[in-house]
């Protein structure tokens, strides 16, 4: 225990130099901005930097990518509930009830909560990556491939559940965005698959493409066809912060969305994803009055908000402690570690304890820059709703264009997203969630590939699902949330269904 | 794009010689900025490679290098494209063992021949490849790994960070050294793949030293060997493929430049000068030799050097790669 606080103490002298707390603030700023901005993510913008951090000390320039990172996912929720695009895999949930209480006029409140949420998310489990990151290690590394197929099967569930209107047409969503996902090149022989010769398909369609193009292309389109809705959501804007009842109803929100981000932050591969629509699937099944979500309950921002936050800080423990990254963006910051001469790994706690604990230090400074810098600006936002939808969409589509163009230097990624804007608005017009599409299409590849990497080393035994004590234990429990889920649907039939999907 | 680019080149060449005076293309080179396309993810082995070298050669040549990374399809995508530019020195390309030698014989409709569309223009630094297993793998040294994967392969697998990868054709090699055909397990990229021999779910992997070197430290793999003619300053306990009795594991990841076919040879020479330079340059080399990069040189740097490579490289792989299917 005087260990940790030694070494907190250690982190907090080097992070509260003030040029590293210029870094950090420079780190969270340009997170925010870019999380706000739709399509310009994390990794793009860590692989534009990563040059600008050649000059820098080592320590600072972590701390600022460390930054960037973390700030992207405060940002990205506010894009999430104003206009309904989801700048991350991770904020795909908080679209659900954050855009309807955008809708109702509680923008405001939507945009408080989260970061209130995430700066509790990210205190939690700053104190956990210090505490447990080491001994969480292990348990990640226990995680094989049948493991991570049982935990996608998990996830796949979670996204049935959450649908709001028919269990029919969530099941249709999950099946055709594992269908999508499985465009692009084999994984075991590398032969194309449903990419049509189409030399752009052949790596599959990319994430931001769907998620653009199926929220917030179909949203805009939703919107320009509808000119009055637009003078209600103005009208009702009521107030900017959360009330007393708001703040009481998402305290347990937060609390458990805090711990499930904590412990699936820590897998690699779609930890951030998977927690954020766990949390909200939890949250869901605990309320007294589930047909609340969906249309606006402020649990359903909370909730999914502090849980991709823990997620985004404990991911950091397997890249600090094994120098193994779990996702795309810790890759880079390997990168950046070795460009700046530090090999990640098992040893940098111990051979580099000022530059492991000082960034440690530096997350929970940032977490607090972010909540100062993003409390305030709540009101900018909200006064974004009341720029004129003639200056407002065409600066949305070039800014996701933008993005998206950035992302691989390609126009064919523009033109996709074009025309998943208009399968989103089919979709949307004949009350499709794409929700849980967009969950089976992130989940799709890493179920696969899991799948044929059990059946590899088993030899081709099916029975590995279930010999293996975890992955039976995340099967068991999938049965389980199918079975909780089918049973009111078919008791209530014929007059909870049909009057759900009617809306 | 490329009208665009055509354009914009005349109207900067222009100016430039409005400027200085002289015509000789050459002369001016470079005018603007140069593009380095990097056909794998930032952060990746390559890409760490041409953003060092690439920050030296700026200096040299007094214009920035800014690094493009177009990926896909195994760096195939970022070549293709690299192929396709304006041969004016303005678009390079940092390609490597597996884009342009390997990739030949995996992809059967592969946009561009590595040997006749591209200008070499040097190597840049190779990354040695290791003989890897899980921590607890019952074998003391390469003899007794070599002997127990020949007893036990029905029962064994092995990882790579997926088809084409450079994991993926050094097993390849591996096995057609020790006459066999392994599981193979594909993994996403090199970071799940060592995951996975680290705990322990695959029993043995190929891997690029960069990726390598604080796991055998830390003593949560074991190294068998590493496939290069001397040891590496970054493992020196590690044996070379010949002192631990397999010398024809011969296997490094080299990475060099290319240019466009039709670059003009005056071009070629000066960015095949700068590239040298920064090879030279001592705070260059000891940042590539701390990743275990394996630096060229006499006569494997430059054009020739690295023509030669690219057409010993591509036989090579090819006679791997078929002999394995």
């Amino acid at each position: 225990m005087s260990d940790l606080i030694n070494n907190l103490a250690l982190g907090f002298s080097v992070a509260a130099l003030p040029s590293n707390l210029l870094m950090c603030l420079i780190g969270t700023l340009v997170g925010t901005l870019i999380g706000v901005l739709p399509g310009i993510g994390p990794l793009a913008t860590i692989a534009m930097l990563l040059p600008i951090t050649f000059g820098l000390p080592p320590v600072g320039a972590l701390i600022m990518l460390a930054g960037i990172y973390y700030g992207a996912q405060y940002g990205g929720s506010t894009t999430s509930i104003l206009i309904n695009i989801p700048g991350e895999s991770s904020s795909v949930v908080t679209t659900l009830d954050g855009h309807q209480m955008a809708r109702q006029g509680r923008a405001g409140p939507a945009l408080a909560i989260a970061a209130i949420g995430s700066f509790f998310a990210g205190c939690v489990s700053t104190v956990l990556v210090a505490a447990l990151g080491a001994p969480l290690t292990s348990v990640a590394l226990l995680f094989g491939p049948a493991e991570y197929f049982s935990l996608m099967v998990l996830g796949l569930i979670f996204a049935v559940v959450l649908a709001k209107g028919s269990i029919l047409k969530a099941v249709a969503m999950v099946l055709t965005g594992l269908l999508l996902s499985m465009v692009g090149s084999d994984i075991e022989t590398g032969q194309s698959r449903m990419a049509f010769d189409v030399p752009e398909l052949s790596d599959g369609i990319g994430f931001v493409q769907v998620a653009m193009g199926v929220f917030g292309f179909a949203e805009i389109m939703r919107n320009l066809e509808q000119t009055e809705s637009r003078e209600i959501v103005q009208a009702k804007i009521t107030g900017l912060m959360p009330t007393w009842a708001d703040l009481k109803a998402s305290a347990g929100a937060i609390g458990r969305g805090t711990l499930i981000g904590s412990i699936l932050g820590i897998l690699p591969g779609g930890g951030a994803v998977i927690a954020a629509f766990a949390a909200y699937t939890f949250e869901k099944k605990m309320s007294k009055d589930p047909s609340r979500f969906g249309r606006g309950a402020i649990e359903g921002v909370a909730a999914p908000e502090s849980a991709n936050n823990a997620a985004a800080q404990t991911s950091f423990i397997p890249l600090l402690t094994l120098g193994i990254p779990p996702n795309a963006v810790m890759a880079l910051m390997v990168g950046a570690m070795t460009i700046h001469g530090i090999v990640p790994g098992p040893q940098v706690m111990t051979k580099q304890p000022q530059l492991f604990w000082g960034m440690i230090a530096s997350m929970w400074l940032g977490n607090l820059m972010l909540v100062v810098i993003n409390l305030p600006l709540v009101g900018v936002w909200v006064r974004l709703l009341r720029v004129p939808y003639r200056m407002l969409f065409p600066a949305i589509v070039i800014f996701c264009a933008i993005g998206v163009y950035s992302l691989n230097n390609s126009p064919f990624d523009v033109v996709m997203t074009g025309l998943f804007g208009l399968v989103g608005y089919w979709l949307m017009k004949h009350d499709f969630e794409p929700a849980p599409m967009l969950l089976g299409f992130v989940l799709g590849p890493l179920m696969e590939e899991n799948l044929r990497r059990a059946m590899l080393i088993a030899r081709g035994d099916p029975s590995t699902f279930v010999t293996r004590p975890i992955s039976a234990g995340l099967l068991a429990v999938a049965t389980l949330l199918l079975v909780l889920a089918i049973l009111p649907m078919m008791k209530k039939q014929r007059d909870v269904v049909f009057t759900e999907s009617e809306t | 794009m490329s009208i665009a680019r055509l354009f914009a080149s005349l109207v900067l060449a222009l100016c430039a010689a409005a400027l200085t005076g002289s015509a000789g293309q050459a002369q001016n080179y470079p005018a603007r900025t140069i593009t380095l396309i990097v056909p794998f993810a930032a952060g990746g082995p390559t890409d760490v490679v041409a953003r060092i070298v690439g920050d030296h050669m700026s200096k040299t040549l007094t214009q920035q290098i800014v690094i493009e990374n177009v990926v896909g399809a195994g760096g195939t995508t970022g070549s293709a494209r690299a192929m396709r530019a304006n041969p004016d020195g303005y678009t390079l390309i940092m390609g490597h063992m597996g884009t342009h030698a390997a990739s030949v014989a995996l992809y059967p409709n592969l946009a561009y021949k590595p040997d006749a569309d591209f200008e070499p223009i040097g190597l840049a630094a190779g990354t040695p490849v290791l003989i890897l297993a899980r921590k607890d793998f019952p074998a003391k040294d390469l003899k007794e790994f070599a002997t127990n994967v020949k007893a036990n392969m029905a029962n064994l697998n092995m990882a790579h960070a997926g088809v084409g990868s450079v994991s993926h054709v050094t097993c390849l090699l591996l096995g057609s050294i020790l006459g066999v055909k392994p599981t193979a397990v594909p993994y996403n990229g090199t970071g799940p793949a060592m995951n996975a021999l680290v705990g322990g779910q695959v029993d043995f992997m190929c891997d690029q030293i960069v990726n390598v070197v604080p796991q055998v430290q830390g003593g949560t793999i074991k190294a068998y060997a590493v496939g290069t003619p001397t040891r590496n300053p970054a493992l020196p306990d590690v044996p070379t493929s010949t002192e631990a009795g397999l010398p024809e594991f011969q296997a490094s990841a080299w990475n060099a430049l290319f240019a466009p076919k039709g670059t003009p040879k005056p071009i070629l020479d000066q960015l095949s000068q700068a590239l040298n330079k920064a090879l030279d340059d001592q705070a260059t080399r000891k940042r590539l030799l701390d990743l275990g990069s394996d630096l060229p040189e006499g006569a494997k740097r430059g054009q020739e050097g690295l023509r030669q490579l690219v057409a010993s490289e591509m036989a090579r792989w090819t006679k791997v790669i078929q002999a394995s299917n």
